[in-house]
């Protein structure tokens, strides 16, 4: 076997290798929407009032943010089908992912709220705002920029742990680099590919999450240009 | 088979690799706090070279994807004649991904000391090193510990993942006795479990147990 790199079967590998990328962004695209959603719920769940509920709702984020995203999806792969449920591997990872960083998002939204100030609030109730009104026009809108950074990162976060899906058989960049490696026994070329994808779309997505949270802190005023 | 039986059966393949987990953790978390130690001062060095190599390596771990990372070292590092057994290259690649992140939190730390105990120090006439080791030290550990314990369960999470570069760990064994019985909701769920329990129990009391201690050698009482 020829040692070094080859450039022929670099070429030979890139469309394929381009295709499957489409696939990464798409899931982690996907899986990130349905984190944002999910995020909403657990954190509605943790404001109810009854205590009994939050405390189940906490104990469940806990156990899913302390536990790792590799085996939450075997379980959701290998665990539904036994109950009936039989969903393709694509809906499985997304439904995981989703839960797995939702929890995450969950996190970020109460942050974001808990960094408004509650002289806010009391300024709202004295000038008698309605609670809709009082989240729509005062206090998302400062929630907001704190949750910037935290929701960004989230998104990296989650393209960066999208190669897990490969273990239960997404066809995602990771997926190829893998059958392709095995298929022609050479996966110095596959791999590297595969980092150098991650590198090149991942570094300036961090640093338009950067510019990003710059950009909204500007504009709230917190620092000057 | 009821889960008891389950237990007995398997209970103590899935302990071994519980094992090998705190093994693969133990390690890592010492690589990972040494090297994010050296590349976060490397990173506030004024010499533009040290800074930059220290930036460069930062970017790049915490840009790729940690399993891209695990397998390239696995798989890719013999190609270049440098054969890692299994467990070495996932303790090296863990360390290396977590460095580059826990490097970012000691940079953040040292910039988080307020610049008037660095001159404090300065015109009390300490030497350099006294001043780093009396003055800045004890500062720098309240303040870092805690985005660090975060880290250190996301380390213990991503330990899962040498399982795929055939370490024998928990993960390993979990997915070897679900191949074998097809009990997955018995197999994958103790190791949730498992992983759930070392989290909580152990490693995040720990970790709070070292907050604690560096926030009173600071005279601080509460966190």
């Amino acid at each position: 076997m020829e040692m070094g790199w080859r450039w022929d079967f670099t070429y030979e590998i890139l469309p394929q290798m381009a295709i499957a990328t489409l696939n990464t962004i798409l899931a982690a695209g996907v899986g990130y929407a349905i984190a944002l959603i999910v995020g909403l719920f657990f954190l509605l769940a943790q404001r109810t009032p009854s205590k009994i509920f939050n405390w189940v709702n906490r104990e469940i984020v806990e156990f899913i943010r302390s536990t790792p995203l590799l085996i939450q999806l075997f379980f959701v792969y290998f665990v539904l089908p036994q109950f009936g449920i039989t969903l393709s591997a694509w809906v499985c990872g997304m439904i995981t992912i989703g839960l797995h960083f939702g929890t995450y998002m969950s996190e970020v939204y109460r942050g974001a709220l808990e960094g408004v100030p509650k002289t806010q609030w009391e300024a709202c109730r004295a000038l008698n705002f309605s609670t809709i009104y009082t989240y729509r026009r005062i206090v998302l809108p400062q929630a907001f920029p704190i949750a910037i950074p935290g929701m960004g990162n989230y998104l990296v976060g989650i393209f960066k742990d999208t190669p897990l899906l490969s273990t239960i058989g997404v066809a995602e960049l990771f997926h190829a680099a893998t059958a392709v490696g095995g298929y022609n026994y050479r996966y110095l070329e596959p791999y590297t590919l595969v980092g150098i994808i991650f590198l090149t779309l991942s570094i300036p997505a961090a640093m338009w999450v950067r510019k990003l949270e710059r950009d909204v802190n500007i504009s709230q005023g917190k620092i000057k240009k | 088979m009821t889960y008891f039986e389950f237990l007995n059966e398997h209970g103590i393949t899935l302990l071994l690799g519980t094992v090998t987990t705190v093994k693969v953790l133990v390690c890592s978390m010492i690589l990972y706090v040494i090297i994010s130690m050296i590349f976060g001062l490397m990173r506030l060095s004024k010499n533009p070279v040290i800074q930059g190599i220290a930036t460069v390596y930062i970017e790049f771990f915490r840009g790729t994807s940690l399993l891209v990372q695990l397998f390239w070292a696995y798989y890719v590092l013999p190609f270049f004649g440098i054969s890692l057994e299994a467990f070495t290259a996932g303790v090296v690649a863990l360390g290396l991904n977590f460095g580059a992140y826990g490097a970012e939190i000691v940079r953040a730390g040292i910039l988080a000391v307020p610049k008037g105990q660095w001159e404090a120090a300065h015109s009390l006439n300490f030497t350099p090193a006294k001043r780093i080791k009396r003055i800045i030290i004890p500062q720098i550990f309240p303040i870092i510990l805690p985005p660090a314990a975060n880290l250190t369960v996301e380390l213990l999470k991503a330990t899962a993942l040498v399982a795929l570069v055939t370490v024998v760990d928990l993960t390993f064994e979990a997915k070897q006795i679900n191949s074998i019985t097809w009990l997955s909701a018995q197999c994958f769920g103790t190791a949730l479990l498992i992983y759930y329990i070392m989290a909580r129990f152990a490693l995040v009391p720990f970790l709070r147990w070292l907050e604690v201690l560096a926030a009173r050698k600071v005279g601080k009482e509460k966190i």
